[in-house]
């Protein structure tokens, strides 16, 4: 019974959201913003079921002693230390914001400064393991924006900096060209998920 | 209704909508699907299929990465491929004695692929209770899920990893670290900086739709074949409505 269930109750919501979207009914748009207010409280209701998931798997690793339990302790503390912190203060009292501005901010920028280093060196090792003509279109091109966007010491080459350099031109003219080509392709393809969803033919739920 | 109160946008909006779903629908039902070698080939969807087979064989397992992308918005569309295909290699998985692992950085979408693995799980008549583990919710934040999935991948010792969903530019940790571990990394993501990121850093990018294709190659359900062909016809009117308007505006007609 669950098991029928459970899909008319999404392809009739679905359906009723699409509509609310494109048919100027009235009732169909109240609906429609009842139904996605539902989904919002579902999904703040989702991030707890989550974080008590996260929670779970990283006590079982202290608990059991496995690989890397020292960080899976430090996890759990910081849980406990932020949820106390902004529990006691609200989320925008001065010590909730100093755990975000010099905790997670400088941590999450410290990652960032390594994604620069992997990309580097990613790029290096696809030139010697797939080199074609794309991959070293992909090099020149961005050794090319690089160049144009990172100070030369000071010197501006003519031809590749300002507004009519090459730098501005691949920019503006070849890479919006692709993205709206790439965007208008990921834009089908999301309508046809979508619409797979609703049909009941695609379901990321309740199997 | 007067005619004023008529909005052209969300009029058109479900004309696109409907023509889609019922041509759609007219592929699906005439069985006027091409067949497998009719696809353009796609190597990584091949090599993933191999990277199965060994996986089952050697009694490792592949990891799943569906993204940080939450469910409500645009980015739920590749969310949703990246849980289909998960889906279709967890089946196939079903043999090993390591059954596929997902980690994603969405609340709502661990979730979804908890239940996704228990489904599987549970059509498999397997004897063994689900593990709830093997859907982890690793993060909240880009940087906070590709930190949190980074021990997975050194851990895991998985013998290929996909990431499907929708990414920033941190995925480029995760594919690097998938790639230092030697097994086959596929990645595929429906934001440009991310198809650009895993273009240079993984052995096998999906590039534009390729991702949304995944279905259709890896033989989902018939459903999947006839809207790849759906897609295909309406880009092609896309391109000749773009083209055309852009004649008639240099002609001076518009």
């Amino acid at each position: 019974m669950r098991g029928s269930l459970s899909p008319i109750i999404a392809l009739l919501v679905g359906f009723i959201v699409l509509l609310g979207y494109l048919l100027p009914f009235p009732f169909l748009m109240e609906a429609r913003q009842a139904l996605l207010h539902w989904a919002m409280i579902l999904a703040a209701v989702a991030l707890i079921v989550g974080v008590m998931n996260l929670a779970l798997a990283h006590w079982r690793k202290v608990a059991t002693d496995q690989k890397g339990g020292i960080y899976s302790a430090v996890l759990l503390l910081s849980l406990l230390l932020t949820l106390g912190v902004v529990g006691y203060f609200g989320p925008t009292g001065s010590w909730s914001l100093w755990l975000f501005r010099y905790i997670q901010v400088p941590i999450e920028s410290s990652l960032m400064a390594i994604l620069t280093v992997a990309l580097a060196y990613s790029a290096a090792r696809m030139l010697r393991q797939r080199i074609n003509m794309f991959s070293v279109l992909f090099l020149l091109t961005a050794l090319v924006i690089l160049l144009g966007t990172a100070p030369l010491f000071g010197i501006e080459v003519p031809g590749l900096h300002g507004p009519d350099g090459i730098r501005e031109f691949l920019a503006q003219v070849p890479a919006v060209a692709g993205a709206r080509g790439i965007i208008l392709g990921v834009a089908l393809g999301t309508i046809a998920t979508g619409l797979r969803v609703l049909m009941g033919a695609d379901r990321p739920y309740g199997r | 209704m007067d005619l004023a109160d008529i909005d052209i946008a969300g009029s058109v909006g479900f004309v696109f909508i409907l023509a889609f779903l019922l041509l759609c629908l007219v592929f699906a039902v005439l069985k006027r699907q091409q067949h497998a070698a009719e696809l353009r080939d796609i190597p990584a969807f091949n090599r993933l299929i191999r990277a199965l087979g060994l996986a089952v064989e050697a009694g490792k397992r592949l990891h799943f990465s569906i993204g940080q992308g939450g469910i409500l918005g645009m980015p739920g569309g590749s969310a949703v491929i990246g849980l289909a295909v998960m889906e279709r290699f967890a089946r196939a998985a079903s043999a090993s004695d390591r059954p596929p692992l997902a980690t994603s950085g969405e609340a709502a979408l661990s979730i979804l692929a908890r239940d996704t693995l228990r489904g599987v799980h549970r059509t498999i008549t397997a004897t063994t209770p689900f593990d709830p583990q093997l859907s982890l919710l690793t993060g909240l934040t880009p940087f906070s899920y590709a930190a949190g999935v980074l021990p997975v991948i050194l851990d895991e010792q998985a013998s290929g990893h996909v990431f499907a969903g929708h990414f920033g530019s941190e995925v480029a940790l995760l594919s690097d670290a998938a790639e230092r571990t030697g097994g086959l990394t596929l990645a595929g993501s429906d934001n440009l900086t991310a198809q650009a990121v895993v273009y240079a850093t993984t052995q096998e990018p999906l590039i534009g739709e390729e991702l949304f294709a995944a279905g259709a190659y890896l033989k989902a359900n018939p459903m999947h074949l006839a809207s790849l062909r759906t897609q295909d016809i309406f880009r092609w009117g896309l391109v000749i409505i773009l083209l055309g308007g852009s004649i008639l505006k240099l002609a001076g007609l518009l």
